[in-house]
């Protein structure tokens, strides 16, 4: 079944067309890893589907409801869609048990002793029950980010998307997040990432795209992708990264 | 000429500082309360509204405090209902400080990185449950070192007071200077006892700030 | 009876008018300048002094935050003299105006200084410059550009406090204020547009150090993009 239909969509920012026409249809319990240049326009199709950025045109569907202008309030679209920054964003001011309960709280309602449950099953499964009554400047960065995803996870999206979610990390933390990632794509979570990190996109993503000047330029699977990439963009961009 | 001893300059100083500390909390009360007004104001959606109060920061921040209280002292007279010194001195402190900290604490509620609101957002919040439970408690912890601090100015500001004629500590040292001419003594005074009264504040504010940014949120 | 505005009756007080404008305006820059002069050295000092003295600035920067300005004018002009130090109405307008403005800005230089210094000094230090010359060519401009919006700030700050030297008959446009107010009865309308004329100093001010501003800091121009 496909949970993410992106048709056509354009995006510009002033003069500076940063999406030129993206198709991007994604199954449900697909994971799907968007590569490119930075400036490629990744990271800004990745806030569309959660209208952090609003399309200029073309059509977005998620769980077959469009995405229009003010065609979802930010509580059904939390509903369908989660999302983790490379920030993180935690709110430095609650703990972390908070941070995860805040949002089922407020935004559905539910009986602050059962999103308690929740929030302590979610932060198990990202190995850090024992966090939480810490706040967020008491936790490494790595530790922060799977907060971070655990606080997505309370909310059951359907969809979580991942922005650049190592970038910020030091590089013995990233491993820790990325298996984070692992075990819930083996759950079979849809996982729509942007990510620099190619070993993980070849070991993980069910499909690789590969995005140039605002359009998707390549893609496919990741072994195929990375061994035999078609485009000279493409090459040039395997061999600078790898 | 009746002789002062210094206790006596010291005694007469005492009870005109009851008035700037008097004055000074009618103030930064009265200027807080209408200040939060004005940063709700400022916050709002409509466009009058953000343009009247930030016109309202600019005229108060770009004018003199003394041009201000000779508006009001000498402007209510002028419309035909005179008002004292007290009055004109608590109107023009507070609509002075009203100003001041709506701009604190506007800033305040900018400082607040911008990512919250995406997160807020993301997870399914409307502004006003965004604003409840992720911006005002931080911008609220942010804001209490520079109110801290603006009370000093407050406090200073009072001086101005005893240009119309209002007896606080500032008018009873120019009076105490023309009764014993001990200018020395009694403006080094004078300002020993402002300095105690803003100087613990100042250091308060200090103390604060620190505190937040060992905190790692400024 | 409604209260009537009449501006009319400024009109032959226009000399007084522009004599108060042009003391505030005198007074202004070149107070701006000593102050900021004066701000560099104590902000230096503060940092690389003896211990005595960065203790003997350390006081006089928190004593005048925090006491009023106009007590530290009186005390310039009323109290020194009492120790035998006579002081004429524009000096003391002048030497309280200065002192005020560059305890402020020092405190405001050595934020500036303290967020820019570190890896700055070592680079010059590395490179065989002395603390003063690091300071003069590495340190100070990165410093000023940093802080400049603050330090413009406080010169207005301290233009607008200086409607408080009319209290010692310094000829400012307050004094003019109060001289016009005291002969057509007019007080409203004086004060009314003396508020409007500082506004306009602000204004003008705010402009002014900006345009400085864009010329001396330019390297940052392409930093910023």
């Amino acid at each position: 079944m496909t949970l993410v239909c992106v048709n056509n969509v354009h995006k510009a920012f002033g003069d500076l067309q940063v999406l030129k026409g993206i198709d991007l249809n994604v199954a449900q319990g697909e994971v799907v890893a968007i590569i490119g240049r930075s400036g490629s326009g990744k990271s800004t199709l990745l806030r569309c589907l959660n209208q952090l950025e609003q399309h200029d045109s073309g059509e977005i569907t998620i769980a077959e409801q469009q995405l229009d202008a003010g065609s979802m309030s930010p509580k059904e679209l939390s509903e369908n869609v989660g999302m983790v920054f490379q920030s993180f964003n935690l709110f430095p001011h609650k703990t972390v048990g908070d941070n995860v309960c805040l949002a089922p709280v407020v935004v559905r309602g539910e009986a602050r002793a059962d999103v308690e449950k929740v929030a302590r099953e979610v932060l198990d499964k990202v190995g850090l029950a024992d966090k939480y009554d810490a706040y967020p400047a008491q936790l490494s960065g790595g530790q922060q980010q799977r907060v971070a995803i655990a606080r997505a996870l309370a909310m059951r999206p359907k969809v979580l998307l991942c922005d650049e979610v190592t970038s910020a990390l030091d590089p013995e933390l990233v491993g820790e997040v990325l298996r984070v990632l692992e075990a819930l794509a083996a759950e079979g979570m849809t996982l729509i990432l942007v990510t620099h990190e190619m070993g993980f996109a070849r070991d993980v993503a069910d499909r690789v795209v590969f995005m140039h000047q605002g359009r998707i330029h390549e893609e496919g699977e990741p072994a195929e992708l990375f061994s035999n990439p078609k485009t000279p963009e493409l090459k040039q961009f395997i061999s600078a990264v790898l | 000429m009746i002789e002062f001893t210094l206790w006596d300059i010291v005694r007469n100083l005492l009870l005109a500082a009851r008035w700037t500390v008097v004055l000074s909390l009618i103030a930064f009360v009265g200027g807080a309360t209408v200040g939060l007004v004005l940063t709700f104001m400022r916050l709002s959606s409509r466009r009058w509204l953000q343009r009247f109060t930030s016109l309202y920061v600019d005229l108060f921040q770009g004018t003199p405090l003394l041009m201000q209280l000779f508006l009001i002292f000498f402007g209510a007279a002028a419309m035909g209902h005179p008002i004292s010194a007290w009055w004109a001195a608590s109107i023009a402190l507070t609509l002075f400080t009203s100003a001041f900290l709506c701009d604190i604490w506007r800033g305040c509620l900018e400082a607040v990185a911008k990512g919250q609101w995406h997160a807020a957002r993301v997870l399914g919040m409307n502004y006003f449950q965004t604003m409840r439970h992720v911006i005002l408690p931080q911008a609220l912890q942010l804001s209490i070192p520079p109110t801290v601090g603006f009370s000093v100015q407050v406090i200073k500001g009072t001086a101005l007071a005893s240009i119309i004629g209002f007896v606080e500590l500032t008018k009873a040292g120019t009076m105490l200077n023309n009764a014993t001419f001990e200018p020395f003594t009694i403006f080094t005074l004078v300002a020993l006892f402002y300095f105690a009264l803003c100087y613990p504040l100042s250091c308060y504010a200090r103390h604060l700030e620190k505190k937040l940014y060992d905190a790692g949120l400024r | 009876m409604g209260p009537t505005l009449d501006f009319l009756t400024l009109l032959p007080y226009v000399s007084e008018l522009v004599k108060g404008l042009t003391t505030t305006v005198v007074l202004t820059v070149v107070t701006t300048l000593t102050g900021l002069g004066l701000a560099v050295a104590v902000a230096y000092l503060r940092v690389n002094g003896q211990p005595w003295m960065r203790w003997g600035l350390g006081g006089y920067v928190e004593v005048t935050r925090n006491t009023p300005f106009i007590v530290q004018l009186f005390f310039i002009f009323f109290g020194l003299p009492g120790l035998g130090i006579k002081i004429d109405a524009i000096t003391a307008a002048f030497i309280a105006m200065t002192l005020n403005l560059a305890a402020y800005s020092a405190e405001i230089l050595r934020a500036g200084i303290s967020a820019t210094a570190k890896g700055q000094l070592e680079a010059a230090r590395a490179l065989g410059m002395s603390t003063l010359q690091s300071y003069r060519h590495v340190v100070l401009v990165p410093a000023f550009a940093r802080v400049y919006p603050s330090l413009i700030s406080q010169a207005i700050i301290v233009m607008l406090g200086s409607a408080v030297v009319s209290q010692i008959s310094v000829f400012d446009l307050t004094y003019a204020a109060n001289f016009i107010q005291s002969r057509n009865f007019r007080s409203f309308e004086v004060y009314l547009l003396i508020t409007l004329v500082y506004l306009l100093l602000a204004f003008g001010m705010r402009r002014a150090f900006m345009l400085v501003g864009k010329r001396v800091f330019a390297y940052q121009q392409g930093e910023q993009r």
